[in-house]
């Protein structure tokens, strides 16, 4: 099991771009988008780090951006990583699928691209999971339906 | 007519006015068939297996030996609906799950009952306001018996509202009965 130090300096290693915040309780790094994928790969590749487990992805909509999450696992260590990248883009938002690399990934990104509207680059399959095909984003914090949500 | 053993009439405290509803009046024969009938109606109402979420974990718990569901002849939970008196509503009943609930309602036989447990399926709850998935309240699905209040009830309130809806049952008559769908919104 590596510690947070440990951590850091591997990732930094493989990606000097990426940020640390301060004071999480979890490792957090905050990965560029286009840099998310090929720092993945490398994190679940890598001897030392081995993350090969692929606990939640998510995203959240902070009205001005996107933020995708990941939290990546390693059964071998039992040390843990909170990936985030920053969508800025919101009329279009796109990001790489880790599907090649966790297949797990496939329905939690179905699920993001249901709920949030963000596009999976390279997604084998990616359809509307729970909603209609013509039914908005639910989660977007813009997200108004006149019939069913009664607003307070 | 005490309708609850343990239980006095007057310690129900409110709604006395359930009693009033007994449709066949004081006709000697048909409140003697109702009564026998009803007093085996009201003892084995067997719940559908049925809970969608947290609501569902208070019911499980009315149903283990603790609190013990079965002491009022809610007697054992089918899998079925062919073989189920009441549907207890125990949780969230969103959108999707409307249409499962009420091909659930219309497959159970009659008499059939419906308690709504709960503040999700009471009027929506937590989800009333801004929520794009949530029915607010099961009664827009299917006619609801007696509500259950509470977020999620303990089992005493939902052993409470079973036995409300015995007083309830004890109450019909066979030769009077009023059609389901007439208690919809």
């Amino acid at each position: 099991m590596l510690n947070r130090q440990e951590l850091t300096d591997i990732i930094r290693e493989f990606e000097p771009e990426v940020e640390f915040p301060e004071g999480t309780p979890l490792l957090e790094a905050i990965v560029p988008a286009e840099k998310l994928f090929a720092l993945t790969e490398k994190l679940k590749s890598d001897k030392r780090t081995a993350f090969n487990y692929l606990i939640n992805h998510t995203a959240v909509d902070f009205s001005t951006h996107f933020t995708v999450v990941y939290h990546l696992d390693s059964t071998e260590f039992r040390h843990l990583v909170v990936l985030k990248s920053l969508i800025a883009d919101r009329e279009n938002p796109k990001i790489d699928s880790l599907t090649a690399l966790y297949p797990a990934a496939e329905y939690f990104e179905r699920e993001v691209f249901d709920l949030f509207g963000i596009r999976f680059n390279n997604h084998p399959n990616l359809k509307r999971l729970f909603m209609e095909d013509d039914y908005g984003y639910p989660l977007r914090k813009d997200f108004r339906d006149e019939v069913n949500i009664i607003e307070r | 007519m005490g309708v609850i053993k343990s239980m006095k009439d007057e310690d129900f405290g409110d709604n006395e006015s359930l009693e009033l509803l007994k449709k066949s009046g004081s006709n000697v024969f048909m409140t003697s068939i109702d009564a026998v009938l009803n007093w085996g109606v009201s003892n084995s109402i067997w719940p559908l297996t049925f809970a969608t979420s947290c609501c569902g974990i208070e019911m499980m718990a009315a149903g283990a030996p603790r609190h013990d569901f079965a002491r009022f002849g809610i007697e054992v939970y089918r899998a079925s609906p062919r073989q189920a008196d009441v549907i207890v509503i125990a949780g969230t009943i969103n959108h999707k799950m409307a249409p499962i609930l009420k091909r659930l309602y219309d497959q159970m036989p009659e008499p059939k009952y419906v308690i709504a447990m709960g503040a999700c399926a009471v009027s929506g709850g937590p989800f009333f306001y801004n929520s794009y998935s949530v029915v607010r309240g099961a009664d827009h699905v299917i006619p609801v018996d007696v509500y259950v209040p509470g977020c999620p009830p303990r089992p005493e309130a939902l052993l409470y509202g079973v036995m409300q809806l015995q007083r309830k049952i004890r109450g019909e008559s066979i030769f009077d009965q009023e059609d389901p769908a007439e208690k919809l919104l």
